[in-house]
């Protein structure tokens, strides 16, 4: 009790004699918290994200280690796949010409073709989402036909495909094209048929006409909507092209994987699968965020 | 013939498959040029419906409404509605509210200055200048009432049609805007029609008070003049034998003879 007391005599003296002195000494102090209450609970929320999937990981991999480490294990550990398939992980970038390229190069492939193919989805996917949802008619004539079409698997349109297009690559490019196109379709549709009311309304005593209908209406009211059908269309691209890809052969993450079966590569599918995870992941969080950044202020009203 | 705004023997029937129900039958009413005009009545009487008609949203069965000499019969900006529930676009600015009306209504007469300077001095006049660059969603209810007022007086239309403006406001924020619009119709002078439930709001803004009856086949059971002269102020009236009697009359006519029967 009486040491603060002490403290307060002694300084006030001190105060009175050299005031400037005091406040020079007095900016680091506040600083120093101020640092620190900024960076301690950063360090908190990055390490209560981080940490558990990082044990979850480790965890797994300890496991998947001591499971095929037993002589005799169909799959190898990873131990043995860091070791037999070391110049896949760490060169993603070489290319030897034909198909002897980095998993880089497989991957960009694959992208471009889900590019073109997800990019015609997205316009057609829009377009014909924008016509079922704003008329009765088109949506009676070809909802039931969307219905039935969208539940066929993506590559059960591969044969017809390459017999339509005689080549691998516009083939592929079309079974893309169809597997995305639905999911874009019934939600621009839901999307544009849930417009409300009001806005209708709005528009109508501004006496907008269809095209700023549209453009100031239409497509920003439908925009989450449609941005959900996007990212799910971006998935099931993903999904498709490994799959197309293993039956056309080619430059390619799915080839790459089929092949590396063929040469009984067990640890170079692997790090393939691990590649192919990441990009999806990736495809779909790029999706997303162009969604929020567009979307931004729409789905409150 | 005199009338401004004339509502001709408006019928309205809505069918859907064999059933029809009759909402509104002969509603005939004639409204001056700068006039305020209420109309009330219980919920699902129709008075919605008819401010619709008169906005050219929902067509009329038989009969017609006449606006300056000229029949209308779609939507259009000489009748600015305010929505009851504001219905500003979310994704746009105020600013940008009001500005869509604006360039779509004067696109072709007046320069891309004068449009900016027209949509700042609307946003003005509703005393929401200050929140030009916010959403919707950043300002309150009573602020959004607002921005829909200075979007429709905006498109300077010849009516301002006014659905239940200040119905999900606030007491207190309702009488903000009620005194907003009494300023605005004594400077500005616009006809106005509003639909309105509050019997206080009706006395207190019109010149003249449309009571519907209950529906089905609601029609004009009475109208009464308000003669206070303006400028009105509230906590004057509070005492004033004329608003008191006109209040009485309207309660009267809403809670005696045409009381609200409750299906079941």
């Amino acid at each position: 009790m009486s040491m603060p007391a002490l403290k307060l005599e002694k300084s006030s003296p001190a105060k009175m004699a050299q005031a400037p002195a005091a406040q020079v000494v007095k900016m680091p102090a506040r600083q120093r918290p101020a640092l620190a209450e900024k960076i301690v609970p950063f360090l908190k929320s990055a390490a209560a994200n981080i940490i558990p999937p990082v044990v979850v990981i480790a965890l797994l991999v300890g496991l998947w280690q001591i499971l095929c480490s037993a002589p005799g294990a169909a799959l190898p550990p990873p131990s043995s796949i860091i070791q037999n398939s070391w110049e896949l992980i760490a060169h993603p970038f070489y290319d030897r010409g034909g198909l002897d390229k980095g998993l880089f190069w497989h991957i960009l492939a694959s992208l471009q073709r889900v590019a073109v193919g997800y990019s015609l989805a997205a316009v057609a996917g829009v377009g014909l989402g924008v016509l079922i949802g704003q008329s009765t008619w088109a949506m009676r004539g070809l909802d039931p036909l969307f219905q039935v079409l969208r539940t066929v698997p993506p590559l059960a349109w591969l044969p017809l495909s390459l017999a339509a297009f005689r080549d691998g690559q516009p083939a592929a490019v079309f079974v893309i094209f169809i597997t995305a196109i639905w999911p874009i379709i019934i939600n621009t549709a839901v999307g544009i048929r849930n417009i409300p009311q009001d806005y209708r309304n709005v528009a109508a005593v501004l006496r907008l006409n269809p095209l700023e209908f549209f453009t100031k209406i239409m497509i920003p009211a439908a925009a989450p909507y449609i941005f959900t059908g996007l990212r799910i269309g971006i998935g099931l691209s993903w999904l498709a092209i490994i799959a197309a890809e293993m039956l056309i052969g080619g430059v390619g993450i799915g080839f790459f994987i089929w092949d590396a079966w063929n040469s009984s590569l067990i640890g170079d599918i692997i790090v393939a699968l691990i590649y192919v995870g990441i990009t999806g992941f990736i495809l779909d969080r790029v999706i997303a965020a162009i969604g929020a950044f567009v979307t931004r202020g729409t789905a409150a009203a | 013939m005199g009338a401004y705004l004339k509502l001709d023997h408006i019928d309205k029937t809505f069918t859907r498959g064999s059933a029809s129900t009759n909402v509104l039958k002969e509603v005939t009413l004639d409204i001056d040029k700068g006039e305020y005009v209420s109309i009330i009545g219980h919920s699902g009487c129709g008075k919605s419906t008819l401010l619709n008609i008169v906005a050219g949203l929902t067509s009329a069965t038989t009969g017609g409404v006449i606006l300056d000499g000229r029949e209308v019969n779609s939507p259009g900006p000489d009748r600015a509605v305010v929505f009851q529930n504001h219905s500003l676009l979310p994704w746009l600015t105020v600013y940008d509210n009001v500005r869509l009306a604006v360039d779509k209504v004067f696109s072709g007469t007046r320069s891309r200055a004068e449009r900016h300077d027209w949509t700042l001095h609307n946003l003005d006049l509703v005393q929401m200048g200050h929140a030009k660059d916010k959403r919707p969603s950043e300002i309150s209810g009573g602020m959004k009432q607002r921005v829909g007022i200075a979007r429709a007086l905006a498109m300077e239309p010849k009516v301002l049609l006014l659905d239940e403006p200040f119905g999900a406001l606030d007491a207190l924020t309702r009488a903000h805007l009620q005194d907003s619009v009494m300023q605005i119709h004594a400077t500005l002078g616009n006809t106005i029609l509003m639909i309105t439930h509050d019997v206080d709001e009706a006395v207190l803004l019109s010149d003249r008070i449309v009571m519907m009856t209950n529906g089905p086949s609601a029609y004009v059971g009475e109208v009464l003049e308000v003669n206070l002269p303006r400028p009105r102020k509230r906590l004057d009236l509070v005492t004033n034998a004329t608003y008191l009697k006109a209040r009485e009359a309207v309660l009267k006519f809403l809670h005696e003879r045409h009381r609200f029967v409750e299906a079941a």
